[in-house]
């Protein structure tokens, strides 16, 4: 009797495991990056640091522009980082002290870093900063800077939904004292002064969810919901549904799902600053100026976003964030 | 006046009285708190909080922590999405594998404490990192990027769905499934707690492990086995977040931990075990989901968010102490 059981139980799950459609698309096998130099090939090592929090989409992207970019000029790439900014000038210093030819590195907490990025420029490695840092990249001492201005960033999508009519935008912040974060809603709010914040946990989607699903029953004049992240946009959608609210979705940065909600238009348009461009520009200007002394930017800050993504490009854009690099 | 002093002795005594002063308070202050939709939403955020910590709260009561029943939901919904997106098989398979492993590290943080007498609270803080690093981890080798992808064309994902993530609605309001689940946990945990050995094995493991010991109550076993109901608790909470949102962030779970334990310390439990029931651990819950809510639904400034949840917490275990003080006082 028992052994009948194992073997229906058994024969249950062979069946089941049998193939099942859509999963990973076994065709596709991996052709990211492809052909390229042999790593080091140039004879360069860059050291590329950040503040990433592990387990953020956003930085895959900036890792792989990096490493593709590495891929292709034949440089050694040490990437490391840590969200602590003190240990995170450590990480500069240390790659100061392997004597790498150049440091790629971000910069959302300057005055922590200053004294790392000193010490590096004293040692004669070019630095430069991507991502954070904007207005105070020059007085540290960095080369050339590549990234997105936040405040910027939400006045321009403050600026376009005031173009379609929004009154009383809620600004979705899901990490407690960000000052990127917080920039970017004040960005929303000088272009849309009805604009309100609301906190949410961001390390738990079902709490996003209701939260926003209490606030949207609680002020039903919210007309725009505006998410900093592509996951908080689709627990937007899941509480903008569950109280049938007619609020209109918009959001900062770009992954393969928010972009097919995009073309379903869930989600009015999405703010790219392109990460996989600051990973890849950073290692490559550290590139062209070891090689060739160039300078991009012409002493100013070279901008790799925002970038609208709405129905009219998404058919274009979908396929690259299928690969993970947009 | 016996009986009322004698219910008020129970351990869910004080947490009821916080939880109907919080109630009332929210519907003074809060007018869209004041419908059948918000209560509903309230209760299904309860749920997700809840589910888990009814097993937390019998580990508790049974004298042990587990700070990676947070994580463990993550990783529940990651084994099953990444398994079977990767071999393209059935999501019914997938959940089955999640099972086995969550029970798997269930039972491994309890034969570890056992086995070795280190406290619970750094056996699982151990297990903790090992699970946040391996969600990330293993995501990324699997998926490239540190989410799971999305599997809701696989064939079993609109079954599993109606057993984990459903909902029906009546008239504006909304009634998800997990909360029937939740009822459910917390009933069965009541019964087991107070109607059989078992329930009595829990609470002599959790008074004074020694002497349960001398009166022959299986320590081991009854200790090992609450690890393992925490670890399908969390699975069971991971297969609803797998299957309501479909792709899951690797990095997310994390504090959760310390939610459930909220909920049971709020609801009554001794953090040095022997003391507490089933009940009081859901209202604990309960209490949590409504402050969190509440708030919200009172409109109030979002950035004093976390200060008010912790006034709120604080006043509920104040009210809750006070209650039993007085009671104990009374009786004695």
């Amino acid at each position: 009797m028992r052994r009948g059981l194992l073997t229906t139980g058994v024969v249950t799950v062979l069946a089941l495991a049998a193939c099942s459609g859509g999963g990973r698309d076994k065709s596709d096998a991996d052709d990211s990056g492809g052909g390229g130099n042999a790593p080091g090939s140039s004879g360069y090592t860059v050291a590329f640091i950040t503040h990433e929090t592990p387990g953020d989409t956003f930085w895959d992207k900036v890792r792989a522009g990096a490493e593709q970019a590495a891929k292709d000029e034949g440089v050694t790439l040490k990437y490391s980082n840590d969200p602590d900014a003190a240990k995170q000038a450590g990480l500069i210093q240390s790659a100061v002290d392997a004597k790498v030819n150049g440091i790629a590195t971000t910069l959302v907490t300057p005055d922590a870093l200053a004294g790392a990025v000193k010490s590096a420029t004293a040692a004669g490695v070019p630095v430069v900063g991507l991502n954070g840092g904007i207005d105070q990249y020059q007085k540290l001492g960095a080369l050339m800077y590549f990234g997105s201005d936040e405040t910027l960033a939400g006045e321009s999508i403050g600026k376009r939904i005031a173009g379609q009519g929004a009154k009383h935008p809620l600004c979705v912040i899901h990490q407690t004292g960000s000052v990127a974060l917080e920039a970017r809603c004040d960005g929303v709010k000088s272009a849309v002064p009805g604009t309100e914040n609301l906190q949410v946990n961001g390390a738990d989607d079902s709490a996003v969810t209701t939260t926003l699903q209490a606030k949207l029953a609680q002020d039903k004049s919210i007309d725009y919901v505006v998410t900093l992240g592509a996951p908080i946009a689709l627990d937007a959608i899941n509480a903008k549904q569950q109280a049938s609210s007619p609020a209109k979705i918009v959001t900062f940065d770009l992954n393969q799902e928010i972009a097919k909600r995009i073309k379903a238009g869930e989600v009015v348009f999405a703010i790219d600053q392109q990460p996989y461009v600051q990973g890849y520009m950073a290692v490559t200007s550290l590139y062209l100026y070891l090689k060739n002394g160039n300078d991009i930017g012409g002493g100013r800050p070279v901008l790799t976003g925002p970038s609208f993504v709405d129905q009219t490009n998404i058919d274009k854009i979908l396929p690259f964030t299928e690969k993970n690099t947009r | 006046m016996r009986r009322t002093l004698r219910l008020l002795a129970r351990p869910e005594a004080g947490a009821l009285a916080a939880a109907v002063v919080i109630f009332v308070f929210f519907l003074a202050v809060a007018p869209s708190f004041r419908s059948l939709a918000a209560f509903c939403t309230v209760l299904y955020q309860s749920s997700t909080i809840g589910i888990v910590a009814v097993g937390v709260g019998l580990l508790m009561i049974g004298g042990e922590f587990d700070l990676s029943a947070g994580v463990i939901t993550i990783s529940a919904g990651l084994v099953n999405s990444m398994f079977c997106w990767y071999f393209g098989v059935n999501m019914w398979v997938g959940a089955a594998l999640s099972l086995l492993f969550c029970l798997a590290v269930g039972f491994l943080n309890g034969w570890l404490v056992m086995r070795t007498g280190i406290p619970s609270f750094l056996v699982t803080l151990g297990t903790f990192f090992v699970l946040q690093g391996a969600n990330l981890g293993v995501t990324k080798l699997v998926t490239g990027s540190v989410s799971s992808r999305d599997v809701s064309a696989i064939d079993g994902f609109d079954s599993l769905r109606a057993v984990f993530a459903s909902s029906t609605t009546a008239g504006a309001a909304t009634i998800w499934i997990t909360v029937l689940w939740w009822v459910l946990f917390a009933g069965v945990a009541g019964w087991t707690l107070q109607l059989t050995r078992i329930g009595n094995w829990i609470y002599a493991v959790g008074g004074s492990a020694g002497s349960a010991r001398a009166v022959g109550v299986p320590v081991v076993r009854t200790k090992i086995g609450l690890f393992m109901v925490v670890s399908f608790l969390g699975w069971f909470v991971g297969m609803h977040l797998l299957y309501r949102f479909n792709t899951l962030q690797a990095g997310n779970g994390v504090g959760n931990e310390f939610l459930y334990i909220i909920a049971a310390v709020v609801g009554g439990t001794l953090l040095t075990g022997g003391f507490g029931n089933a009940s009081g651990v859901a209202i604990g819950a309960f209490i949590f989901g409504m402050t969190s809510l509440g708030i919200v639904y009172a409109g109030w400034d979002p950035n004093w968010f976390k200060a008010f949840l912790g006034v709120m917490l604080l006043l509920a275990v104040l009210v809750n102490t006070y209650v039993r003080r007085l009671s104990a006082g009374k009786a004695a």
